[in-house]
């Protein structure tokens, strides 16, 4: 008994040091980093100071948390709208379908997600096959110029984060035992009420763990705007990066990920409590 | 003369080319008790389901209460089924799962409260309504799904194996609470399994399916002692089955079989002299006697075992063919290996239509 106890911990012990040295590790750096002085040119000094958090309740910083915010939710709502159901189908599709389908999802990945950043930018540019399609078709009169615009960066968003939704309801909808549907409906709903009662309700937590795994990383993407938003579109990632890289300020670019943590981590708290689902744990 | 409650015409049905039901007819009365009996795959799952309206047939009619329901969707039928699987939803207390269709049916909420109480206490879960699906047991989630059909007041119920997965004592204790149910509430069941005892304990009337028809249709009694069919014959009680040529035609007509004549009462008309028929003769109707110097069929015992208070013995008869026998008793003095006569009072076999002439 007390033999296979310690071989067990020994199997576990590097991935507690792993975890310890580059998770824990520079967490730990980054909140004490936010509490530190800047220095002159490159770096910081000990000196204890509140003076990188004051700084983040300047008005332009404010607006870019709420920003970020309000496109995190909307590339969320978003994200709902066109995963949710695309999970849906392809759980009802036949094993080779499902197959297929898969592997059209997963094939994209295999490409940098920069790169096929850069390919919006050729659908995006004024006169590019967007606005030519759009043309041809005589739904527009005159070239959208989609790139550098706000939508631009939202349909970035979404394409970029979908599959996780994707993927999330489409593994509790494979899960899900479909002769409840067809016990409703002989109990005598209609398919839309048995969707809702039923489907809906047993498709929940992978609804659920797909808005978290969509909403956190859409809070703190940077370069999808960057890239497709040009300079109209500024985010809580870019500021960092612009702090961290640009203007070399260390202890402002910790603490605004400190306030930027904490904020997605509240959310989550919130949004447990709301949906009281208690199949997230493994994820959160 | 009432309407039945049910009907169904020539149902045909195929699944990606394969033909799954091949013209299915049946008629049933209010407050029968039919079982559709019949091995795996034999359709009758689909036939339940088209009753359902979970699946639509390729061709034929279903008549509920004499009207045509055929393209109906399952929630405009006043048809219930108990699913194999009890498909009780997981998200919902049992109180809540059986006042599904009531509170669908926008009924009042003190009501549906009684009328859920009441179905609990039907089905013996008095004070369950707050569990979840989840901590009950296989028993008792049956007894919840039951009480979840029931509580639209179903014209007919369907029950698609719903003991299949219970335990040999629960599946009789259950046996007999659906049968119990059943006549209280004077409610027409159709009943599927692949348990012929079942069939034979609960039906009013029995349909033996094999490979999308039916193979006879009729009361326990008939099914048993009158097969039509070698299969019906060796499905319902394992009968043995005897082929040869007709030696002599009439109502016992006898044939000639390697080890000797074996005769049987016919059923309608007697098959021809010179043709070639079957007979099936109940195991428990099998005499045999080690005075050699007796008359029956020559033959030898093969094995003895003793299974759940019955004898079962193994007799071979010259030509290779083989008779089981049995007996109540623990053991009997003749060993295998021991040449025996075979005989059976030829009002205990009946003559069957072959298999091979049957499909």
């Amino acid at each position: 008994m007390k033999n296979t106890r310690r071989g067990l911990w020994l199997t576990l012990l590097p991935m507690y040091l792993f975890t310890l040295v580059f998770v824990a590790g520079p967490l730990v750096y980054m909140v004490v980093l936010s509490f530190l002085q800047r220095d002159e040119s490159w770096g910081v000094t000990a000196n204890f100071t509140l003076q990188n958090y004051t700084q983040i309740f300047q008005p332009v910083y404010l607006q870019t948390f709420a920003d970020s915010l309000g496109l995190a939710l909307l590339s969320t709502a978003l994200i709902v709208l066109v995963g949710y159901p695309f999970g849906y189908f392809m759980a009802r599709l036949s094993a080779r379908g499902k197959k297929r389908m898969m592997l059209a999802l997963m094939i994209p990945f295999w490409t940098s997600s920069l790169i096929r950043l850069y390919g919006w930018i050729i659908i995006f540019r004024a006169n590019g096959p967007l606005d030519q399609l759009l043309m041809g078709l005589h739904i527009t009169s005159e070239p959208l110029r989609l790139l550098y615009t706000y939508p631009a960066v939202v349909v970035g968003m979404v394409y970029a984060l979908v599959q996780f939704m994707i993927f999330a309801v489409y593994s509790s909808a494979e899960k899900m035992d479909w002769s409840l549907v067809e016990a409703a409906r002989d109990l005598g709903a209609s398919p839309f009420t048995a969707f809702c009662t039923v489907t809906l309700k047993m498709t929940l937590p992978g609804l659920l763990s797909g808005v978290i795994l969509t909403f956190i990383p859409s809070m703190g993407l940077f370069f999808i705007a960057d890239i497709l938003g040009g300079n109209t579109v500024v985010l809580v990632g870019s500021l960092i990066e612009d702090q961290l890289v640009k203007a070399h300020n260390t202890p402002f670019a910790a603490a605004l990920s400190v306030v930027l943590m904490l904020m997605t981590t509240a959310m989550i708290a919130f949004y447990r409590k709301v949906s009281d689902v208690k199949e997230l744990e493994g994820l959160l | 003369m009432d309407q039945p409650v049910l009907q169904l015409q020539n149902i045909t049905k195929q699944f990606d080319g394969t033909p799954v039901l091949r013209g299915i007819d049946l008629c049933v009365n209010a407050g029968e008790f039919i079982t559709l009996l019949g091995a795996s795959g034999c359709g009758k799952t689909t036939t339940l389901r088209i009753i359902a309206g979970l699946e639509t047939p390729d061709t034929g009619k279903v008549l509920l209460g004499g009207e045509d329901v055929t393209s109906l969707a399952p929630n405009r039928r006043g048809v219930n089924t108990v699913f194999q699987n009890y498909a009780l939803f997981p998200h919902m207390t049992v109180a809540a799962n059986v006042g599904y269709g009531l509170r669908l049916q926008k009924k009042d909420k003190a009501d549906i409260r009684t009328r859920v109480e009441k179905l609990l206490e039907l089905v013996q879960l008095e004070g369950y309504g707050k569990r979840m699906p989840a901590e009950l047991s296989g028993g008792q989630k049956q007894r919840v799904a039951i009480a979840r059909a029931l509580a639209v007041q179903p014209k007919v119920l369907l029950l698609d194996e719903p003991l299949g997965a219970l335990d040999l004592q629960l599946r009789r204790q259950m046996q007999f609470e659906l049968k119990r149910l059943q006549q209280q509430l004077g409610l027409t069941f159709i009943y599927i399994t692949h348990d012929q005892e079942e069939a034979l304990n609960m039906s009013s009337r029995i349909a033996v399916m094999r490979d999308g028809r039916f193979e006879q249709i009729g009361t326990p009694a008939e099914v048993y002692d009158h097969p039509r069919t070698a299969y019906v014959a060796r499905f319902v009680g394992t009968a043995n089955i005897l082929r040869g040529t007709v030696k002599r035609s009439g109502p016992v007509t006898c044939i000639e079989t390697p080890a000797g004549c074996a005769c049987a009462a016919a059923q309608g008309t007697p098959p021809a002299a010179g043709s070639t028929a079957s007979l099936a003769v109940r195991s428990e109707q099998v005499q045999f006697s080690t005075d050699l110097s007796a008359d029956g069929m020559d033959g030898v015992i093969r094995e003895k075992n003793f299974a759940g208070g019955m004898l079962r013995i193994v007799l071979e008869l010259a030509g290779g063919q083989q008779l089981v026998a049995s007996r109540h008793g623990i053991d009997l003095p003749a060993q295998p290996g021991q040449q025996v006569k075979i005989t059976w009072q030829p009002d205990h076999a009946v003559l069957v239509q072959d298999e091979e002439a049957g499909a």
